[in-house]
């Protein structure tokens, strides 16, 4: 059922000490979440069902600036963020901009290539007292190889700290990240006071690969601040019928 | 050969070579009437700004014998070498070393060492040691004694010139025929005291230069700023170098440190070349440390790009900015791990980025939405953190940051009414022209194109506007109606059209249309 797996979804997504996007900060555990952790016993760092860890985001094209808003609730505010940015990802797509962002200590790197972003993310990734990394990248650099993530990926679950590496406009070659998403912007919600006005922004997520768990598609919205499943893609109109609220 | 520059009256000689001067050339002369003396005088035109930044490399080089090195006057060095000579085997070594030096770069000087400023001025420009018996002829450098009377036994000889007067007071003194320093020493002081009482005073500098009154640079205590420094037998020239002279350094600097109860800031490594010049590269952190690892890796990355040509024969390990630490700790934030693990990695990210790459944010009070928001860098080196102007905006006053940490929730937190949150989360650094679809003059927009796209406008909400500042910004600039839109897909933007028709104000002037611009994504 549709529900569920989003839950687990996104707790693997936002990982330990992240807020919960579904329902009350439940800590994950691999048997509430139906997830098989049993590969990951014995590893040298944390279990990958579990631990933060490296997850890609695609946005489809860098004119679309909605996955920041799928994101950015998956953060734990309360420790510093990073926020690396390749110089590219900042002409095309804009820098981020702090007043719209919720309250939190904030450190932004502007990078000037990719080589620049990718060493100041693991570098951020050593540092154990950061919420998440998260890092922009625009296209496809030659230098953002599976080696590359796959070193982003062990560095985050070392360091127990969350990685988001954001592709724009990139094609989703290999790649050593743990769960990969697609992201776009859906047509918002109704907007209860104004017909004719946007109303809560909604997702079009697809995680894509995911270690130990099935694929899936979901349509997903943020109203007062937590996720809430909307419909099964291509179920129901958006905004009717039932939603979960948690 | 002579060094001209152009006067009132054509060239002027400026400097001339000891065998112009044996010809009868001196500075300050025309060159026709020292063409006139000698038909054969090369001329050849000053360059005083070239001679001014040679001269400050010079003092910049000279920092191997004392951290205080003033450029004084258009041709000269002052060095405070208390505390210093010992390292070189006294004053005569000192200056031994210092013409040793001097001579391997092809420069002559005239040298000498005094207990006063002036004193050592005097010395190094009018003590002529040739007649004094015992010298064997050669130029050797003036020591001036230590106690007052000893000084004044050596100033006596000198000219009055020597005691830094302007001319129209050593032509005074002159024409009353008191030609030497110990002429003027002799007569009473009262009567002296009469005669000039202008700023130019012959007693003032007669006792600035004996040490009966402080001078104005010495008598206020310079703090001298922490400081290691090692001295190679033999010029290195491999790329390591630097990052090897670093294991005797930091722990030196840091020995200093801890002595002193202080926490480096900003440090430099400067390396000393055999050919005179310096190579120098520096760090900063984001709070006090004097953790020798910590202080070692910062600095082993800029250590290798120091480039040695001929080879380094010197390394200085400076801390030019310290902050107060405690003796105990090793860093401000010993207990709360978490602060001090950011402010290394802070550190680590500024020194192979760049300070201006890493960067926090600050809030500023402006209503414009680019200038609500500036950005203040993580290490903050408070030499001029607020300088930059504001992104986006040309020729305006930045606004002055709030009274507000530059984190910890500086920013009020974004206010979501219904649906979409006011603010956006991205904002482009420069708005970009839109072409928009709107049924004028204030209509809501219904399309438009940005960077070659299509976007069909399916919800809109606005619009809201935001006045220009002017008390801020140039006279004509227009109001922004911002909208917030949705297309047909659910990308959101935020929007603005700049004026109204018929404001009369920008383009407006000449009958354009307002333009659109598009200047932030939501998320």
């Amino acid at each position: 059922m549709g529900v569920i797996r989003v839950a687990a979804a996104l707790s693997l997504v936002a990982g330990e000490g992240a807020v919960a996007p579904f329902g009350p900060a439940a800590p994950c555990s691999p048997a509430k979440a139906g997830v098989q952790t049993g590969e990951a016993v014995g590893m040298p760092y944390r279990p990958a069902g579990c631990g933060p860890t490296l997850s890609e985001l695609f946005a489809a094209t860098s004119r679309d600036g909605g996955w920041t808003g799928f994101l950015l609730p998956q953060v734990n505010s309360a420790r510093p963020l990073l926020w690396v940015q390749e110089r590219m990802a900042v002409l095309q797509s804009g820098r981020i901009y702090p007043p719209g962002l919720p309250s939190r200590d904030l450190i932004h790197v502007e990078a000037r290539d990719a080589r620049g972003a990718l060493w100041a993310m693991e570098e951020g990734l050593r540092c154990g007292a950061l919420a998440a990394v998260i890092g922009e990248l625009w296209g496809d650099s030659k230098v953002l190889d599976f080696t590359a993530t796959r070193r982003l990926a062990v560095a985050a679950e070392r360091s127990g700290v969350a990685c988001w590496l954001v592709r724009l406009g990139g094609t989703a070659n290999l790649s050593g990240a743990r769960m990969r998403w697609r992201v776009a912007s859906a047509p918002s919600l109704a907007n209860g006071l104004d017909p004719r006005a946007p109303g809560a922004p909604a997702w079009d997520a697809e995680l894509f690969r995911a270690r130990g768990r099935p694929p899936g598609r979901w349509m997903l919205n943020n109203d007062s601040g937590a996720f809430d499943l909307v419909t099964e893609p291509g179920d129901r109109a958006l905004g009717e019928g039932e939603r979960r609220t948690a | 050969m002579a060094l001209t520059i152009e006067g009132a009256h054509g060239p002027v000689i400026h400097a001339v070579t000891s065998a112009a001067a044996g010809q009868g050339a001196r500075p300050g002369m025309r060159l026709t009437d020292a063409r006139t003396l000698h038909p054969e005088l090369i001329a050849v035109p000053a360059d005083p700004a070239g001679d001014e930044a040679a001269l400050r490399r010079l003092a910049r080089w000279a920092l191997r014998w004392s951290p205080l090195v003033e450029v004084d006057g258009a041709d000269g060095l002052r060095l405070d070498v208390g505390g210093v000579a010992h390292l070189f085997g006294g004053e005569a070594g000192l200056i031994a070393d210092v013409e040793e030096r001097f001579e391997a770069l092809g420069l002559t000087l005239r040298s000498a060492v005094a207990a006063t400023a002036g004193a050592a001025w005097a010395l190094a420009r009018y003590y002529d040691p040739s007649p004094l018996a015992g010298e064997g002829g050669a130029r050797r450098a003036a020591v001036g004694g230590r106690g007052e009377r000893e000084l004044a036994v050596r100033l006596a000889p000198l000219p009055v010139a020597a005691l830094r007067l302007s001319s129209p007071a050593t032509r005074t003194l002159e024409r009353l025929g008191l030609k030497t320093i110990g002429a003027l020493a002799g007569i009473e002081r009262r009567s002296l005291a009469r005669r000039f009482r202008e700023a130019d005073n012959p007693l003032d500098a007669l006792d600035r230069a004996l040490g009966r009154k402080l001078e104005p640079l010495t008598a206020e205590p310079v703090e001298v700023p922490p400081r290691a420094t090692l001295r190679l037998a033999e010029p290195v020239d491999h790329p390591e170098a630097g990052a090897q002279a670093l294991n005797v350094l930091v722990p030196r600097l840091v020995a200093e440190l801890e002595a002193r109860k202080l926490g480096a800031r900003t440090l430099s490594l400067a390396g000393f070349r055999v050919d005179g010049s310096v190579a120098s590269a520096s760090v900063a952190t984001a709070i006090p440390s004097r953790d020798p690892a910590h202080l070692a890796r910062l600095l082993t990355d800029k250590a290798e790009t120091l480039d040695p040509r001929f080879g380094f024969d010197a390394f200085a390990l400076t801390a030019e900015w310290s902050e107060p630490l405690g003796a105990a700790q090793s860093s401000l934030v010993e207990e709360s791990t978490g602060e001090l693990e950011v402010a290394r990695l802070i550190d680590r990210l500024s020194v192979k980025l760049g300070p201006r790459a890493v960067r926090r944010p600050q809030a500023r009070g402006s209503h414009l939405p680019e200038q609500a928001s500036g950005w203040v860098g993580a290490v903050a080196n408070g030499l001029s953190p607020l300088s930059r102007r504001g992104v986006g905006q040309r020729g305006f006053a930045v606004p002055a940051p709030l009274s507000l940490p530059p984190f910890h929730g500086s920013f009020p937190p974004p206010q979501g009414g219904e649906g979409v949150r006011k603010l956006p989360q991205r904002l482009l650094d420069q708005p970009e022209v839109i072409a928009v679809i709107y049924s004028t003059p204030e209509g809501v927009p219904r399309r438009f194109v940005w960077r070659r796209g299509v976007h069909d406008i399916a919800r809109v909400e606005g619009p809201e506007r935001i006045a220009p500042e002017w008390w801020r910004q140039a006279p004509g600039a227009r109001l922004r109606d911002y909208y917030r839109v949705e297309d047909d897909v659910g990308r959101r933007y935020w929007i603005y059209r700049e004026g109204v028709i018929g404001d009369g104000r920008g383009r407006d002037q000449q009958g354009i249309a307002p333009m659109w611009f598009l200047h932030g994504l939501f998320g």
